[in-house]
């Protein structure tokens, strides 16, 4: 229900909307106190004391070499504990004054964690240690495609169609980088193919979504099955028996000079190849474009109130047609990822529920360029920690300790981000 | 500007919504396009605003022939339209609405200039003693505040012909007296204003020239000074009563008792319903008058038991019903009319004798054994058609294709008859032409009469003054106080705003 209306000013009154009744959400701060506890007991109090973890920073090409830190395990895990017990206190005392934290606390909160894992899991190694920029550099390289595809249902949504399609996108972008940069012999031939796929599976979803006003959701699911019946298809038919077809292409790695020579920064940032430059780029100007450009005021118009939109003269319809496609183009490119960007040649399904992940980033980055990053980085250091922890061996299953991470993000964003909201207009056709 | 309209001709299917409508507007007066629900009144501004294409007729500006192939260029050529549903994107600011689909950019990148907007919307607001701030968000601003900014949107586009449609229908008799001054200013600065309504009050404060508008066709103009009741009576093609004959209220015991009722609304947690408390009588009307979003939804709602209450009591006949689901509050004798008769009141996609059924449908003699007894059903649509005068081809038909009156009529035969002790009614008659109103508050009365109490929730306040024995005001989730139906409307406008009887004689 929406506050009463009357003009502030006519009355001797409360504020419209001023809530009378106030509750205090507990919710956030016991979660952070929980998993502070447990990560105090686990991680600190329970691990043997004695041991050491070390963690390396340094890369030879650096200006300077930045020194290899060795601390105690048991210290180092119960001080980052202690810190993220002290942070849900403070958590707990805001929501006892009815307020809530910036974004900084669960972000503090979620390194002291994950620290605090990190030092357990590389106890009394001798032989390794946690490779620190290593894990930042694959955190990076894993979530291109979740940032490409986050982009992509930021930019559909935006307008008003769901795009459920973004697996079906990356998949298309993924099989058409492969076959073309090997018809062409050349990487970055498919890095240009890439979008183009997408950008066509994106239009039939604009089609019917537009034109025959089917639920955007179901034609979304059908085209991620279609994509991937047809490129298994031609996987299975065309390019195991024509293997030049489908060659293991790779588009090399370019130091950016004297920034990629940055400590830490350098290798994370600088010394990654064309396609990650390129998504830096889209990041920076899809966030301006998209909240400060003519085009994305109108876009967030036709998402969230179409009919105010053909009002004043916007084609509400050409609209959502176009940034589909855009959408499904931007997607294609981060499908290069799988094959040109990897090294790899084409595999079936190789997207693997990446799309799914995407849209999931998207939500969490609130349907904004700039959020859609941060929460693709935050899936992508996911990743990269259970294939870390995979290498210098655990003593709890692999598997266990690759849920950590994602179960205290999960914590953290429903407990510290709280409710987002959706363009209004997703996924109602607009008739006229 | 000088605007006019020749011929102009829209239809949908069969139907003909526009019969070769005339119109002539001069710059610098109100022209008041006066019209029932359905008239064609918006069919003919959306025509003109490029929303629909005519099937025949011709638009001139300044004695020029045009043609507006969308919004746009309507826009374009000078001409503003505030719409009746305001076409304002809920989460950008005045400034950025303002400028949505007419934007300035500056600087090499090309990027939105909105410090020009915000300039453009202090300029206007100034200028007309608006008083709104660009940077505020618009769902954070009242509807009368919103309605501003979509003058600010028309005028930043030097609109030189204004329509405003149905401008009045969510607005308290103050900030329409507000909207009224503004309009003035707007035609002594040489604007042509056309003014869509079917409030005779403001044609006749307001208005220069009359069009009278009925089933698509003009039926005739008017002078400013003719009587409300020929007004009326060209509206509508016959003579009609502007107030239903009732006889005093003859108030026997207190049947509803509503005490301290209070509602949080669970998610936004903002308090919707505070501490209420009141009491209808036996054969007594009381009618809830108030701006609408003001808590009088959701008191109707928690009498009839569809919203959960947070503190308070219900009490009808000497019975506690708080808290009881609506099945048990239904059988306790209420009756309940809601306020969004398509979406609450019918099932659009079932037949008429279905939907005149559907809170008895499990019992004799209409089922018997688990099984709808098709006869007794047959025979009761049958009467109750007739009973309530419910213009349709058959009682077969989809109570979705009846017009508004006639869905009404099914969903008042249908809680009227069971026995009730209480009815309430939610906005009976909106959307209603002035012969189904007359029918609604006759069967209203007659119900009345009868020795149930009515509750009325109404925003019309010729309603409340038509039906009630006592008003209760309703400001903020509150009842500001409750008064005998003789109040004057300027009292009663004050207390809708938040202000106390006694502060007003103070």
């Amino acid at each position: 229900m929406s506050a009463p209306a009357i003009e502030p000013s006519a009355l001797a009154h409360p504020e419209p909307g001023e809530p009378v009744i106030k509750r205090r959400s507990w919710k956030a701060p016991i979660a952070l106190g929980v998993i502070a506890v447990a990560s105090l007991v686990i991680f600190g109090l329970l691990s043997p004391s004695g041991s050491q973890t070390t963690f390396v920073f340094a890369r030879s090409t650096d200006f300077f070499t930045l020194p290899t830190l060795t601390v105690s395990s048991r210290g180092a895990a119960i001080v980052l504990s202690v810190l993220a017990l002290l942070l849900a206190a403070y958590s707990a005392a805001l929501a006892a004054n009815y307020r809530k934290p910036g974004i900084w606390l669960p972000v503090v909160y979620g390194m002291a964690i994950i620290g605090s894992l990190l030092t357990w899991a590389g106890a009394g190694r001798d032989n390794t240690s946690i490779q620190f920029t290593g894990l930042l550099t694959s955190s990076l390289f894993l979530a291109v495609p979740l940032v490409f595809g986050a982009l992509a249902g930021t930019i559909c949504e935006r307008s008003g169609i769901v795009n459920i399609a973004i697996e079906g996108q990356l998949l298309a972008g993924a099989f058409l980088a492969a076959l073309v940069g090997s018809m062409a012999g050349n990487a970055y031939v498919g890095l240009i193919a890439a979008p183009i796929a997408g950008a066509a599976v994106g239009a039939i979803l604009a089609v019917f979504a537009t034109r025959y006003w089917v639920d955007q959701i179901v034609v979304g699911v059908v085209l991620n099955l279609l994509v991937l019946g047809l490129t298994g298809f031609f996987f299975n038919s065309i390019m195991k028996t024509n293997p030049e077809l489908n060659q293991a292409l790779s588009i090399p790695t370019i130091d950016i000079p004297l920034l990629s020579k940055i400590p830490v920064i350098g290798p994370v940032l600088f010394q990654q190849n064309l396609l990650v430059y390129i998504l830096y780029i889209v990041v920076i100007v899809l966030q301006i474009m998209l909240f400060k450009s003519r085009w994305g005021l109108r876009v967030r118009a036709v998402g969230e109130h179409p009919k105010a939109a053909d009002t004043v003269g916007i084609k509400v319809n050409r609209t959502r047609v176009r940034n589909t496609i855009l959408g499904g183009a931007v997607a294609g490119l981060g499908g290069a990822f799988f094959t040109v960007a990897s090294g790899l040649a084409f595999g079936n399904n190789m997207s693997a529920g990446k799309g799914y992940i995407a849209l999931a980033a998207m939500i969490l980055g609130r349907w904004s360029p700039r959020g859609a990053l941060a929460a693709a980085l935050l899936f992508g250091f996911a990743d990269a920690l259970r294939v870390q922890l995979g290498i210098i061996g655990s003593d709890i299953p692999s598997e266990f300790l690759a849920m950590t991470p994602y179960l205290a993000t999960l914590f953290a964003v429903a407990g510290l981000v709280g409710h987002s909201r959706a363009p209004a207009a997703e996924n109602i056709p607009y008739k006229k | 500007m000088k605007l006019e309209l020749q011929g102009i001709t829209k239809k949908f299917g069969d139907f003909t919504a526009n019969d070769a409508i005339d119109l002539v507007v001069q710059p610098g007066t109100v022209h008041a396009l006066l019209g029932e629900n359905g008239a064609g009144k918006s069919t003919l501004m959306n025509v003109l605003f490029g929303l629909y294409d005519a099937d025949g007729g011709q638009i001139l500006l300044d004695d020029e022939p045009r043609v507006f192939a969308g919004p746009g260029d309507a826009m374009d050529a000078g001409i503003g339209m505030v719409h009746q549903h305001f076409m304002l994107v809920p989460v950008f600011t005045v400034a950025e609405s303002v400028m949505l689909g007419n934007e300035d950019v500056t600087g090499p990148a090309k990027l939105l200039d909105l410090n020009a907007a915000r300039a453009k919307v202090k300029e206007l607001s100034d200028r007309f003693g608006f008083a709104i701030d660009p940077d505020a968000v618009i769902e954070d601003l009242s509807v009368g505040a919103q309605q501003r900014v979509e003058i600010i949107k028309a005028l930043s586009r030097d609109a030189q012909i204004l329509i405003l449609d149905e401008p009045t229908a969510v607005l308290t008799p103050q900030e329409t007296d507000e909207l009224l001054d503004i309009v003035g200013q707007l035609r002594d600065a040489g604007t042509a204003v056309v003014l869509i309504t079917h409030k005779l009050r403001e044609v006749k404060a307001i208005a220069d020239d009359i069009t009278v508008i009925r089933r698509g066709k003009v039926v005739g103009t008017a002078e400013p000074t003719a009587s409300q009741e020929e007004l009326a009576s060209l509206m509508v093609g016959r003579d009609v009563s502007m107030t239903v004959a009732k006889d005093a209220a003859d108030p026997g015991d207190p049947m509803l008792q509503v005490h301290n009722l209070t509602v949080v609304d669970g998610v936004t947690e903002i308090t919707l319903l505070d501490g209420v408390t009141f009491e209808i009588r036996a054969g007594e009307i009381l009618a809830v008058a108030g701006v609408q979003g003001n808590g009088q939804t959701e008191l109707a709602e928690a009498i009839a038991g569809l919203t959960p209450t947070d503190a308070g009591h219900v009490t009808l006949d000497g019975e506690d019903i708080t808290g009881h689901s609506i099945r048990k509050v239904l059988d306790a004798g209420v009756g309940f009319v809601p306020e969004d008769r398509t979406e609450d009141g019918i099932v659009a996609n079932f037949t008429i004798i279905n939907n005149l059924i559907l809170d008895i449908y499990d019992r004799a003699p209409y089922s018997t054994r688990g099984t709808l007894n098709g006869k007794v059903l047959v025979d009761n649509a049958e009467k109750q058609v007739e009973n309530f005068d419910v213009r349709t081809t058959s009682i077969n038909a989809l109570t979705g294709s009846l017009s508004g009156g006639n869905q009404q009529k099914v969903v008042l035969a249908r809680e009227l008859s069971r026995d009730l002790k209480l009815l309430i009614a939610s906005q009976p008659t909106r959307g209603l032409d002035v012969g189904s109103i007359e029918f609604v508050h006759k069967r209203i009365i007659e119900e009345r009469d009868n020795g149930a109490a009515v509750l009325i929730v109404s925003s019309e306040l010729d309603e409340v003054y038509a039906l009630a024995d006592r008003i209760a005001v309703m400001y903020h989730g509150r009842i500001v106080d409750i008064v005998p139906p003789d109040t004057d409307r300027d009292t009663l406008g004050l207390m809708m705003a938040g202000a106390h009887k006694e502060e007003e004689a103070a």
